[in-house]
């Protein structure tokens, strides 16, 4: 009989773990999806219970965000930066992540962890002197200073994880094909580069998430409406003065986050075994 | 046959040089990712050390030296010191939280159990999604009338409506609400960490462990905890860097404030930086983080450096 109750304790609690997790993760996100979905008259009263609809759900915010306000632009924007900056993440980082995994000898790792390091120097020691020379090549207040500056983190991060997938790869493949005449550079381009498409996915999609979560320089560099991307334009954007707008504020944070939350899902065990592969072996 | 004969070109061809000497072949792969670092991280850092020794301002772009002279002022500052305490409370308190968070969370997703993937799915989303969206979502969930915490707290009967809290209204409070945000920011990332930790441990260190009568909490803090240390640490350095030098959450929840109570020094170097347009002291305030970042890397690569032995 004490075992049985034992067994339920442990169950019990074990349970009660996992809502609690539930609850803490995921709340403000079921708070953010029902905000958007709520009337105001609904949402500004009191005496009505906040965790579910008093009134019937409504689309007026999302209208609202789409007719009255830059969100399609800011959309728009946050796709051309993201576009740019994994086009330019992607041609840097793919031959140094295979240069430190196969090509640069004994100082790979030293140079390998000296970019990798360079992905921890944070924005707010380096926004300053950033912001002067955006201005200096005419880039104040432009999506574009954006372009420029985001693959500073984005090339040390995606060169760390494609050297770890890129150890990865049997080093006889190559072998083989310089055997059978290729170069270096071919059996790079010829065998390499499609056995690590999966990889290069991988960075294509965190390039851009990581485009998406970016919000210092965003901050720091423009105060332009159309400018803004979408992450700045629905934080800083959608408040008029001391009036914050919930219901639009909300939709437009959903809107943004949904996409950057599948991703994640579906890229998860790939981006640890990318970390892991190049951190730990 | 035809692709052999392909390749036999690529060999042949005049750039042979270049293509088939790995030193080569390397540094020329390396060169724009490097240059692009050098140019965009290292200068930038060169030339805010620059700023921070001369009387450089929006207003007034002059070149004058002026040596630590605004380093000594901004010491001088009560505000910069209360940043510094408060910097180094916000970044230890949520670092604390976080990890306790991630421990029990990967304890929890260890476990096989029906639902485990949608659990995983959910927990991955705080660090997932853009946490400027994720803190003006905080922000609603504390605000001053409609705080959806206050309406569980008073329906649970624990505050009336006169007391319920002002959560970002009073200095302590607010301190603990940004502290809240940043650890509920990173526990996901701890769990990934302990997770990828606790799964390389080998099974046969911990049937032996087992055998010789090694209880569950012996198993976790004597044989676990020790092989996982060093993941861990890179991952709490990695943490440790990007919340100490944090400026998002605080700026989007407490801009601050109520009266300075949760400044840190990332907001007061935007602040005097660039809202100011004094360049000069914000990048001075900027470079006191320089010294934290430098030990912290410096942990870092001992850690990683150990790893491989």
């Amino acid at each position: 009989m004490p075992r049985i109750v034992n067994t339920a304790v442990e169950e019990g609690s074990f349970y009660a773990a996992v809502a609690f997790f539930v609850v803490l993760a995921a709340f403000p996100f079921y708070w953010m999806l029902i905000t958007a979905f709520k009337t105001n008259a609904d949402l500004y009263n009191v005496s009505n219970i906040p965790l579910w609809f008093s009134q019937a759900p409504t689309l007026d915010h999302f209208r609202y965000l789409f007719d009255q306000t830059l969100f399609a632009r800011w959309l728009l924007n946050s796709l051309i930066i993201g576009v740019c900056v994994v086009a330019i993440t992607l041609i840097t980082a793919i031959p140094a992540g295979y240069a430190l995994a196969r090509l640069a000898g004994r100082n790979a790792e030293t140079l390998g962890i000296g970019i990798f390091l360079t992905y921890l120097v944070p924005p707010t020691l380096l926004f300053l002197p950033l912001s002067r020379i955006i201005t200096m090549i005419g880039l104040q207040n432009s999506m574009w200073s954006l372009v420029v500056v985001y693959p500073t983190f984005t090339i040390p991060f995606c060169t760390w994880l494609l050297m770890g997938f890129f150890k990865a790869v049997p080093q006889e493949i190559e072998e083989a094909a310089i055997v059978d005449g290729c170069s270096l550079f071919g059996s790079f381009v010829k065998m390499v580069l499609p056995l690590s498409l999966p990889a290069i996915l991988t960075i294509v999609i965190f390039t851009f998430t990581l485009t998406l979560q970016e919000f210092v320089y965003a901050l720091t560099f423009i105060s332009a409406s159309a400018q803004k991307p979408i992450t700045l334009g629905v934080a800083t954007d959608l408040v008029r003065g001391d009036i914050y707008y919930w219901g639009e504020l909300m939709a437009g944070a959903l809107i943004a986050s949904v996409p950057v939350a599948i991703a994640y899902n579906l890229f998860l065990d790939r981006f640890i075994a990318g970390i892991t592969g190049g951190a730990v072996k | 046959m035809a692709a052999i004969a392909e390749k036999i070109g690529w060999r042949s061809s005049r750039f042979e040089f270049v293509f088939d000497r790995p030193r080569v072949l390397g540094s020329l792969f390396l060169t724009p990712a490097v240059l692009y670092v050098l140019v965009l991280v290292g200068l930038p850092f060169l030339l805010a050390v620059y700023y921070a020794l001369s009387a450089f301002t929006v207003y007034n772009p002059s070149h004058h030296f002026v040596g630590l002279r605004n380093f000594v002022e901004v010491v001088q500052s009560g505000i910069f010191r209360r940043a510094l305490l408060n910097t180094f409370i916000f970044t230890i308190g949520s670092q604390i939280l976080g990890l306790i968070l991630g421990k029990f969370g990967a304890l929890v997703l260890l476990r096989p159990f029906p639902g485990r993937k949608i659990l995983r799915a959910l927990i991955v989303l705080p660090w997932a999604v853009p946490i400027a969206l994720a803190t003006v979502a905080w922000e609603w969930m504390f605000d001053s009338l409609y705080s959806v915490i206050n309406w569980v707290l008073m329906a649970l009967g624990v505050v009336t409506r006169a007391s319920a809290p002002q959560w970002l209204g009073d200095p302590h409070l607010a301190m603990l609400c940004v502290i809240i945000v940043n650890a509920w920011r990173f526990f996901p990332f701890a769990i990934v960490i302990f997770l990828a930790g606790i799964t390389a441990v080998p099974q046969d260190v911990l049937d032996a462990a087992t055998v010789d009568g090694a209880g569950f909490w012996r198993r976790n803090y004597q044989i676990i905890l020790p092989i996982i240390a060093p993941i861990v640490v890179v991952g709490l350095i990695f943490g440790t860097v990007f919340t100490f030098t944090d400026l998002s959450v605080v700026y989007l929840l407490t801009m601050g404030g109520p009266v300075n109570a949760t400044q840190v020094l990332g907001n007061l170097g935007f602040q005097i930086g660039i809202l100011s347009g004094d360049v000069s002291h914000g990048a001075a305030v900027s470079l006191f983080m320089f010294p934290v970042l430098f030990v912290l890397v410096i942990l870092m690569l001992r850690f990683i450096r150990r790893r491989e032995i």
